[in-house]
């Protein structure tokens, strides 16, 4: 099966060398060794059929962000109520007094 | 049957008496109470909140208060739009118990249009998949045969409609959502314009392509709730703000003197047999029916599948961000805020979310960006172009809804991009923010149902539910699943 097949592909060329353990960290993942080498042999896979975008031909394009060709929507600068706190907070794991709770940001003596 | 009526029928039955909103609502609980237990269709049911609705719905007609054609209308709502008081988890264990503090813009308008929420249907977690296996809270399945999936990630919504269990449902369409589980589930479904229906409230999964729109048993019915649903809201700064068309009125104007194009690269290997030739069949009834039918090519649908899945994980991995742990939802253990959120996140996303959030992450990163990203989002382009070069000639578009008929669960499981391909059809509206829509036209020698795509330009509703009408009268589809009644 080559590439024009609707429910099956087999790759090509193999693989693209991907440093996964950095990827997983700047996603804020953490992942078991095994677990980051799974997921590296199967993006391998997906990036490898992905990269036919760049068989794309003809002249350089614009790169399109919106499909419909919108930019910089604004609204007008107007007090309105804004969602109940207690309820909003309700949902948090971690509360105290009206705030979130999070762990240190920093590392401290 | 009460629960197989379409929406229009429903409306006019409530209006002369003959029937009252609880009774709808008796019809789809009942159906839900057997169903249930092989479809696995909603994660919740909330039958007092919709008791409430239904009452209230039947006091405002007696005392002439009429909202409009959803009045008293029971209807489901995919578990990624926000219903304030009604938990809602995008089917993700990041979000178990999750009550939001709001309502999306949908929930408020369905409220406002009379119509009664039934409850909340699974998905493939975060809207990321094509079955919904991936839901954290187990898969649903086809009603015409449940040894097969819905189809997904809407697959709850569109298994609801197709027995029900819910007159109509909204779903969620980022490469083919809505339709492509409408297709497997022999229901109708549609994806609007781009910023045609507001995005405020529904759980973001890649910004640029997600929205929302109907799965109903008719194109009428699609027609009706579309409408309501639909218009500007300053919520979503990706609003459409202009003049919305009305495509209910234009039902029943037909296809003569329409231009078809029949899209080449839609056909071929990999595409069943009985899915052509249903497509083919009713091509050719179009013709009959008076349409000019041409072949069109559009030669960079073939690379839209991998521009998809570099842009989708993308705006995903962004998206998806937010869940940290921090201000809902589970939090793992952590010394640091970085342990943390690293904890909370790969105890509470599932592998595909996984998946996704590190291809992402890798495609926009430092040294990537211009090869994968910033080349995806030029061939987003040029798929635009070959869709203004396409409908300079035509007046819609064409093609199957998903290569395939319902496949069994658990076949595509374990090769994700065997997955991503059931939306080869679908994937191409969605990146030119396009509308289209999936109409059931009949069934393979399996008994499965096949449906037809019809695409149309952006804010071409009009003509798009005009063909879609046309094509649902040709197809004349009656069928209905049967499924063995057990015990639940």
């Amino acid at each position: 099966m080559g590439t024009g097949g609707a429910v099956s592909y087999t790759p090509t060329t193999m693989p693209i060398d991907i440093d996964i353990a950095h990827v997983a960290r700047l996603a804020r993942l953490d992942l078991t060794a095994s677990e980051l080498e799974g997921y590296k042999t199967q993006l391998g896979v997906i990036l490898d059929h992905a990269a036919q975008v760049q068989s794309l031909e003809g002249d350089p394009q614009e790169e399109t962000f919106h499909p419909l060709g919108f930019v910089n929507v604004f609204r007008s600068d107007e007090r309105r109520p804004s969602l109940d706190r207690d309820e909003v907070l309700s949902q948090a794991p971690e509360t105290e007094d009206g705030y979130f709770v999070v762990p240190p940001a920093m590392e401290t003596d | 049957m009460l629960h197989e009526v379409t929406i229009a029928e429903a409306g006019k039955r409530l209006r002369t008496g003959e029937v009252s909103s609880s009774d709808l609502l008796d019809a789809a609980l009942e159906r839900a109470s057997r169903t249930e237990a092989q479809l696995h269709a909603y994660l919740t049911i909330d039958r007092d909140g919709a008791r409430e609705a239904a009452l209230v719905a039947d006091a405002d007609l007696e005392d002439g208060i009429d909202h409009g054609p959803l009045h008293g209308i029971p209807v489901a709502l995919k578990d990624n739009m926000c219903t304030r008081g009604v938990e809602t988890t995008a089917s993700s264990q990041i979000l178990a118990g999750y009550i939001p503090p709001y309502d999306a813009t949908v929930t408020r308008k369905l409220r406002e249009a009379g119509a009664v929420i039934v409850g909340k249907t699974n998905l493939d977690e975060f809207a990321m998949g094509s079955s919904t296996e991936n839901s954290a809270y187990g898969t649903s399945y086809n009603p015409w045969d449940i040894s097969r999936v819905p189809g997904g990630s809407s697959g709850g919504s569109a298994a609801a409609v197709a027995v029900g269990s819910a007159f109509a449902a909204l779903g969620s369409d980022t490469g083919g959502s809505i339709r492509q589980p409408a297709s497997l589930t022999g229901v109708v479904g549609m994806k609007p314009t781009y910023g045609t229906v507001s995005r405020y409230g529904l759980i973001a999964f890649a910004s640029s392509l997600d929205q929302i729109g109907p799965l109903s048993r008719s194109v009428e019915d699609a027609a009706i709730t579309l409408e309501a649903i639909w218009g500007h809201d300053p919520l979503d700064a990706t609003s459409y703000a202009g003049d919305y068309p009305k495509p209910s009125a234009a039902l029943s104007n037909g296809v003569s003197g329409l231009k078809v194009g029949v899209v080449k690269e839609l056909a071929g290997d990999g595409y069943e047999p009985a899915v052509e030739s249903a497509v083919s069949a009713m091509v050719d009834g179009l013709s009959d029916a008076g349409a000019t039918v041409v072949k069109v090519s559009l030669p960079t649908f073939d690379i839209a599948l991998s521009a998809y899945y570099l842009i989708a994980p993308a705006e995903a991995s962004a998206n998806l961000a937010r869940f940290d742990g921090i201000r809902y939802g589970h939090r793992g253990e952590g010394a640091t805020t970085e342990t943390l959120m690293a904890r909370t996140r790969a105890e509470g996303f599932g592998p595909e979310v996984i998946r996704r959030v590190l291809l992402g992450t890798y495609a926009l990163s430092a040294g990537y960006y211009d090869a994968f990203y910033g080349q995806a989002q030029k061939v987003r382009s040029a798929i635009q172009e070959d869709f203004v070069r396409a409908y300079q000639d035509v007046d819609v578009l064409v093609s199957p809804t998903s290569p395939t008929v319902a496949f069994e669960a658990g076949a595509r499981v374990d090769d994700p991009l065997a997955m991503y391909l059931s939306d080869i059809c679908t994937i191409p509206s969605n990146l030119a923010g396009h509308p289209a829509i999936s109409i059931p036209i009949g069934l393979d020698t399996q008994n499965l149902p096949i449906g037809f795509q019809v695409m149309a330009p952006a804010l071409g509703e009009t003509i798009m539910f005009q063909v879609a009408s046309a094509v649902e009268n040709l197809a004349d589809f009656a069928e209905r699943p049967i499924l063995e009644e057990v015990a639940s």
